[in-house]
């Protein structure tokens, strides 16, 4: 240390210092920048290299070769992984033929496959991405049930029972839909449904919507006291259900009084 | 006459003989009297006796068992019932004891009726109902003689007074139909919008930027300073009510519509202009929007003009803008009533 106390007026003394601070500064950011984002992800460019393999197979005749869209299919530049994740995972893409509306059937990918779809799909242009379980977490069922009825029922019918729409199309029931498909259905609107995007639906709400369906869609959290529901699907076939099936057991019976006599000569 | 007439005439009944004549349309009269065998059985009216007691004690024992189960039964408790599914056990229990006591109430009356009350047919005959000749006069004569004696023929002012006072007493009531009123005037014309009110979003109360509403996106909106805590809140909103659309700003057919919104945003009336209805069922690719009530349809991309259904009126439009903080902004209330048509309606 003597040594080098004594050298500190040499003329290359700063230089050395220098030097130094350099290299500490340049080694501490090294060791402590994020240096993942920097790189390529292996893991990530294979799911859309896999995914274009998919696509090419399955998509591209209507969606176009690099998804830019056909007279078949709309673009899917920009629809985002979630949208990929909603429509491949309820089994309503790929489309068994064109119409008024694709309904949902059992799925053709794997979850895996649909995750390298989604993946490839993602990478033509930014879109909202497949959201992770915390999002999508049931929130309060009152709240949810509140903003249910303001945003959803008119379209969906108040119990989830689903309804009619102009030509052919429809809103789906929505029992047996899992968070995570209701989540992104809200989050990109497939098909003739509106977004309701976080800016105007923000991620609690979301869950609150979810924690409603969940349970007013299930028999086991909400039974139907009543017995039979008819479906849930509101006054009109009740009121049918009431006049065929009620007055025509009351008429029924009336005739079958009257028919038979109580005479002892029949 | 003829042979084949004279065979024809054969089964018609006689003209000119009174005594022979047979009346085709004649009163067959009431069918002997049969009875039943209650009537001539006394074990079977005994037997019929005893059913109705039991079905009346079986109404008594259900509406026990009605009390019981309103008592004893958790409401929460869910059970399964074959053909019904999962249901409210109190419910179901409630509804079948009721159910069971009146069907035996019911049941046993009618069986009573059928088999144990008399069923002998009695013919009541219809007189006139007029007074006999010396019972009228009577009467006349006893109310001319009432009016000479009240003096309402002589005394003509005061009978006219009375006259007036019986008439205009009652006839005084007719102010009370000023209750009825006061006439709407402008209240149906005018809704919670003016100018510079911010959109409030109804999911979280926050006022909405343009930058909020995504293509394709459903949103409702409602007046800066309407609370959901406020006591008029459902009158207020049930004329304010407003849905924001965004529509790709070239699929918009009416000029005037889109400079009524800001970049493609559009504001309309949630209130159909068929009966008043909310309408909200949103087609976000074709922007029509349905009535749920009547399937009026309306074209949001064009000026919401009415392409189906009843609706009589295009959807009011309200006129929006950015504003100096960057909110979406009304720029006045909505320039047509919202809602159904009415008399007095002047647009």
């Amino acid at each position: 240390m003597e040594k080098l106390s004594a050298r500190r007026r040499h003329p290359l003394a700063a230089l050395v210092a220098l030097l130094i601070a350099l290299a500490a500064a340049g080694g501490l950011y090294a060791a402590f920048a994020p240096t993942q984002q920097a790189q390529a992800n292996p893991a990530q460019s294979l799911a859309i290299d896999q995914g274009k393999g998919l696509y090419d197979v399955g998509c591209a005749s209507c969606h176009g070769t690099s998804g830019q869209g056909s007279h078949n299919g709309p673009s899917l530049v920009g629809v985002g992984a979630a949208a990929v994740d909603f429509q491949v995972g309820t089994g309503r893409m790929p489309a068994q033929q064109p119409g008024a509306q694709v309904p949902k059937k059992r799925p053709v990918y794997t979850q895996p496959q649909i995750d390298q779809l989604a993946a490839y799909v993602a990478s033509l242009g930014p879109g909202p991405a497949i959201p992770n379980p915390s999002q999508y977490a049931p929130g309060d069922v009152a709240s949810g049930g509140q903003l249910f009825r303001t945003n959803c029922a008119q379209c969906h019918n108040f119990a989830g029972a689903g309804g009619a729409l102009s030509e052919g199309k429809f809103a789906p029931e929505l029992r047996n839909v899992s968070p995570k498909h209701i989540y992104e259905a809200m989050l990109t609107g497939p098909q003739n449904m509106p977004s309701f995007p976080d800016t105007t639906m923000p991620e609690p709400q979301k869950r609150d919507i979810i924690a409603f369906v969940t349970h007013v869609t299930n028999p086991s959290s909400n039974p139907s006291y009543g017995g039979l529901s008819l479906g849930s699907l509101g006054p009109v076939p009740e009121g049918l259900f009431g006049w065929i099936f009620g007055l025509g057991v009351l008429v029924a019976a009336s005739i079958w009084i009257a028919a038979r006599t109580a005479k002892a000569r029949k | 006459m003829t042979h084949q007439d004279s065979n024809a005439a054969d089964h018609l009944p006689e003209r000119g003989k009174p005594g022979k004549a047979v009346d085709p349309f004649a009163d067959p009269g009431l069918p002997a009297h049969e009875p039943r065998r209650q009537d001539i059985d006394e074990r079977a009216a005994k037997h019929s006796e005893r059913v109705v007691t039991m079905l009346f004690v079986l109404a008594v024992i259900a509406a026990f068992g009605f009390i019981a189960s309103y008592v004893l039964i958790p409401k929460s408790k869910v059970v399964f019932i074959f053909p019904v599914g999962h249901v409210s056990a109190q419910n179901f229990a409630l509804g079948g004891t009721l159910g069971i006591a009146l069907l035996c109430i019911g049941v046993g009356a009618i069986h009573w009726a059928r088999t144990l009350m008399s069923d002998a047919e009695y013919a009541s005959e219809r007189h006139p109902i007029s007074a006999p000749p010396e019972v009228r006069r009577k009467v006349f004569t006893d109310f001319q003689q009432g009016v000479a004696e009240s003096g309402l023929g002589r005394r003509k002012m005061m009978r006219n007074a009375l006259l007036g006072a019986m008439t205009i007493v009652p006839l005084s009531a007719i102010v009370l139909f000023r209750d009825l009123g006061p006439l709407p005037e402008k209240k149906l014309e005018r809704t919670a919008w003016a100018g510079g009110k911010r959109l409030i979003n109804m999911n979280d109360n926050q006022p909405l930027r343009p930058e909020d509403i995504a293509v394709g996106s459903l949103t409702f909106a409602k007046p800066e300073g309407v609370q959901e805590s406020d006591e008029d809140f459902q009158e207020v909103m049930a004329k304010a009510a407003l849905m924001i659309v965004r529509i790709m700003p070239s699929d918009i057919k009416d000029k005037r519509s889109a400079d009524w919104g800001h970049q493609g945003i559009l504001a309309y009336s949630k209130i159909c202009t068929h009966v008043g209805c909310p309408i909200s069922l949103y087609e976000q690719q074709t922007h029509h929007v349905l009535c749920p009530c009547h399937q009026s349809t309306f074209d949001l991309a064009d000026g919401g003009r009415v392409i189906f259904g009843p609706a009589g009126h295009p959807l009011p439009q309200l006129r929006i803008a950015v504003n100096g903080q960057g909110y979406l902004s009304a720029l006045g209330d909505f320039d047509k009533p919202v809602g159904p048509g009415y008399w007095e309606r002047s647009a």
